[in-house]
């Protein structure tokens, strides 16, 4: 056997094949090339020198000029070179990489709702205004909240909404509260949103367990603290079993509880945020409810209260007019304002009302549980070949360690690297950061992994495993078997090349 | 639930090789009061079929067909198929953020086309890979400049969109960030004279729109020469982006900030659309959001990374430039393929029709009533003044299926019985002509 054979031999998942080569679009550019004809002009034709003056532009510089066919081979290539969730597992702990229902694309895409501007009179948006209300009301339930908003367009801009909505609570109730309690295991956006707010952050450390240390916050909990910030399961995809004792701890001192929604998919049909003390939470549309993640978005992030913080939701708010018909509210006066331009991203909450129906209260619930039972099925393969640094229970994803194959320089980011070689996507490895040495392997495998696919991702792990003990180097330079191998992040950061110009693309294309 | 790729028997056996009874067992850490035991009161499973009725109806109480006039932030142009065709590949719309990029370099290369594009339209140097929309790229775009000069306060022109100012209120009001707003003068334009007065050695930036919230066209330069002699960063909002096929791009501002929806993206009752901020090399490592770059692979090989990352919540917490974390890909890819479609010499043409259809549509309206803000040029829209309450006008006009102009009265209470109209190039003569007609002298 060669030392590529030797190095590919126990590769289940995939087999090398042909990748076509693309260069830039503006490579492929040249003069009189076009992949548009417009209409004839059925007004008059102006003289725009004469209608802009000073204003008019003088030629579009480098844009490119191709033909049709070249556009569609172009966008077909590069897209070959991705990953994606319609290939397979994409284990991203915390992410949510679901299946993205087909029929959610093809009911966004009806003209009514697809060509419906903003604006337009009420009497003719009562179907945009009827989904978005159904929509709220399904959430409310899945949640237990009492109120909701749809407009913030992702995770971290409803953890703003959110935060807002606490500030502006305590600024009715004339109480200057300046801190936010945050643990140490929580995502990146939670301080970063706290901050926005004009909040401190106040870091709480997690106990032994990967939880909430109930000391910790007895003693951190005071007057000045505004909220908590939980994610619940937290990153370690652990229940905060004295969830009770928490919210009974910020309400005891008039402080809130603010739930990071980004684990829900670990709750629905099983239990509820508004039911365990929750005051305010988002939820983030593209990854519970299956909105395609479109390689970093649109994403879509509503949040759900309870009646206490109702007047201070952003404007505008849906709500029944007197004539029976669906309509916006505008008059609130105790808003914190717009979090965006209209309502919301309205083609994300067409795409998550599609997948609330095609569950129904029974599929939300097997879901959950599916999703559940993956990961704990993972954990259960892997604990013994990797650390498991938490041992409390797991709920929809897992959290190792590279403990175990640091000890031969093997760390999770090259692990993650390896994955590649075997046909995954990379676990996350960037948080969370109360992992000892920072080396996380958060695993989330969702609901949509038959077994057949974790076995392979299972398999793949352990023989990674093997390797790191065996043969560490191959590790160590993955991926071997991808188009690319590692980039060079440090020229790219040092000397940063952002944007393609004439001398630089012909250079990079010798 | 056909999503759902388990048989009984495969839960049987996973649950078994846990060691777990059933799966009720994986929930039992769940404190029992806090454990839900109903179903959820959300409506029964549906087929495919019922759902795809569910929105069809939902689709026919709509306006369908109808021609639309209505501009203010989003617009009604052609989106050539094959957008669609190609945002449909799974390995686009299926994909997760590119941090990986070994198996990313699809997404990725396409964001660097992007930025590119963007660069080259705005006269900007850098482009990052997208924000939520035109609106919320106001208030980074705000935030960014006061991080740049050190200094706390905004003077925002009355004529950028009503909402981007709501937006930029709502980001400010924790920040220590006060805001003023200075007036539009007869031609629509910024108040030069009112703009310098209100700028001191606080203001941090000035931010106007471009073409303004009324269509016409700002003087970007004087002001930007009012803004830059006490120290201000010009920051300019372009809400319609295909002016710039046709009308020069701002190149005298410090930031530009976009809604990039007219580039192939569908009206959607307001989203998800695109928000682009794009600035000067120097000002880069202040830029909100993520930022794609070129560089080679261990064996030299060309390809593209997720870059600069330092300034990003995911690494920087509460030091962050910004907490924006998932935001347009998708949607930036939209507009990626449109502008690679239009291109050097269609999106020139294409903004001259729409420069032509406005411009025929206001001399028609002019004959019936006031058209405002004569003095300074234009691109698709433009402001009547009617008798009438323009919201009359528009139910009749409903009924020969036309959505006719905004009403400014809640924006705009000083211009009266005002309307803001649009017409891209998918306006026909005849519906302008009806339109027009519907407007009682």
């Amino acid at each position: 056997m060669s030392a590529n054979d030797q190095m590919n031999s126990k590769i289940k998942k995939v087999t090398k094949h042909i990748s076509q080569n693309e260069g830039l679009i503006f490579e492929r550019s040249s003069a009189g090339k076009a992949a548009y004809k417009l209409a004839p002009l059925d007004v008059p034709e102006v003289d725009a020198a004469k209608l802009l003056g000073a204003s008019l532009r003088d030629g579009l510089g480098n844009m490119p000029e191709v033909s049709e066919f070249e556009i569609i081979r172009h966008f077909t290539r590069l897209s070959t070179w991705n990953y994606a969730i319609d290939l397979g597992m994409y284990p991203l702990g915390s992410c949510t990489m679901k299946y993205n229902a087909r029929v959610n694309e093809v009911v966004v895409r009806m003209d009514g709702l697809a060509s419906a501007h903003p604006y337009l009179p009420e009497s003719v948006a009562q179907g945009a205004l009827r989904v978005m209300k159904d929509l709220s009301d399904a959430l409310i339930e899945i949640t237990g909240m009492d109120a909701i908003t749809l407009q913030p367009a992702a995770g971290a801009h409803g953890e703003m909404t959110g935060m807002m909505l606490v500030r502006a609570y305590f600024d009715a109730k004339g109480e200057k509260r300046n801190k936010v309690l945050i643990p140490d295991s929580a995502h990146g956006t939670n301080p970063a949103t706290a901050a926005m707010c004009g909040y401190q952050v106040e870091n709480l450390k997690s106990n032994s367990k990967g939880m909430v240390d109930i000391e910790s916050l007895a003693a951190q909990m005071n007057e000045d603290v505004a909220a908590l910030m939980l994610t619940n399961p937290n990153t370690l995809g652990v229940f905060e079993e004295e969830i009770h004792k928490i919210a009974d701890l910020m309400h005891q001192k008039g402080g809130l509880l603010y739930m990071d929604g980004a684990n829900m998919n670990a709750l629905v049909g099983k239990a509820r945020p508004g039911d365990f003390g929750v005051d305010v939470m988002h939820l983030n549309l593209h990854k519970t409810f299956s909105t395609p993640h479109g390689g970093g978005g649109p994403g879509s992030g509503p949040v759900a209260i309870k009646k206490h913080l109702e007047l201070f939701l952003p404007t505008p708010v849906i709500a029944r007019k007197k004539d029976g018909n669906l309509g916006f509210d505008y008059a609130r006066p105790k808003s914190i304002g717009r979090v965006k331009a209209f309502y919301g991203n309205f083609g994300m909450h067409v795409r998550a009302l599609a997948y609330i129906l095609a569950n129904g209260p029974d599929g939300l619930r097997q879901t959950t549980e599916d999703a559940v039972l993956n990961a704990n099925y993972i954990r259960k393969k892997l604990e013994d070949v990797y650390d498991l640094p938490f041992k409390s229970p797991s709920m929809h994803e897992v959290v190792l360690s590279h403990r175990l194959q640091a000890v031969n320089g093997v760390k999770t980011g090259d692990i993650a690297k390896r994955l590649i070689d075997y046909g995954f996507h990379p676990y996350t490895t960037a948080f969370p950061m109360i992992v000892a040495d920072h080396g996380a392997i958060m695993i989330e495998p969702t609901e949509s992994e038959p077994k057949e696919e974790l076995d392979l991702f299972i398999d793949a792990m352990r023989n990674i495993a093997e390797e790191a003990e065996t043969n560490p180097e191959i590790i160590l330079n993955a991926p071997h078997n991808a188009r690319v191998q590692r980039m060079d992040e440090v020229t790219a950061n040092r000397k940063p090349v952002l944007r393609w110009k004439p001398e630089a693309g012909k250079a990079a294309a010798d | 639930m056909r999503y759902l790729p388990k048989s009984p028997a495969d839960r049987e056996e996973m649950l078994r090789e846990i060691g777990a009874p059933n799966i009720d067992e994986l929930f039992s850490h769940i404190p029992a009061e806090y454990r839900f035991k109903r179903d959820l009161n959300v409506p029964r499973q549906m087929a495919e079929s019922e759902i795809i009725d569910y929105f069809k109806q939902r689709s026919e109480e709509m306006a369908a067909g109808f021609g639309i006039m209505l501009g203010a932030g989003s617009y009604y142009h052609y989106r050539p198929v094959i957008i669609d065709s190609l945002i449909s590949r799974g390995e686009f719309f299926t994909a997760y953020t590119p941090y990986q990029a070994e198996i990313s370099q699809g997404t990725l290369q396409a964001v660097f086309e992007f930025q590119s594009m963007i660069c080259e339209l705005t006269g900007m140097e850098v482009a990052n890979a997208s924000l939520y929309d035109g609106s919320t790229g106001v208030a980074e775009g705000v935030m960014m400049a006061v991080r740049l000069t050190g200094r706390s306060e905004t003077v925002i022109a009355r004529s950028v969109h009503p909402e981007y100012r709501e937006v930029l209120t709502t980001y400010a009001q924790h920040q220590s960030m006060p805001i003023r707003e200075v007036a539009f003068g007869e031609n629509g334009r910024v108040d030069a004279k009112a703009l310098d007065a209100a700028i001191t050695d606080k203001t941090a930036c000035v931010v106007i729109q471009s073409p303004n919230f009324f269509g016409t066209i700002e003087d970007v330069a004087t002001i930007a020469e009012i803004a830059h002699k006490k120290g201000a960063l010009l920051i300019v909002s372009i809400a319609e982006a295909l002016s710039l096929g046709i009308v020069k791009p701002p190149t005298e501002a410090d930031i530009v900030t976009m809604e990039a929806q007219s580039f192939g993206v569908p009206l959607g009752f307001g989203g998800p659309y695109v928000g682009v901020i794009a600035t000067r090399e120097k000002f880069v490592r202040q830029i909100p959001g993520r930022l794609v770059g070129q560089t080679v692979d261990k064996q030299g090989k060309r390809g593209f990374v997720l870059t600069l990352s330092t300034r990003e919540q995911h690494i920087r917490r509460e030091k962050a430039t910004s907490n924006i974390c998932t935001n347009q890909g998708l949607v930036a890819l939209m507009a990626t393929i449109y502008m690679t479609i239009y291109g050097r010499e269609g999106m020139k043409e294409l903004a001259k029709q729409n420069l032509a259809k406005a411009a025929y549509a206001s001399g028609e309206f002019a004959k019936k009533a006031k058209v405002l803000f004569g003095g300074a040029p234009r691109f698709n829209e433009f402001v009547v003044q009617t008798s009438e309450d323009s919201k009359a006008i528009n139910e009749r006009l409903l009924d020969q299926k036309i959505i006719g102009g905004l009403p400014l009265k809640k924006f705009y209470p000083e211009l009266g019985n005002a309307a803001l109209w649009c017409c891209t190039e998918l306006v026909s003569r005849e519906q302008i002509d009806r339109a027009a007609k519907a407007v009682q002298k």
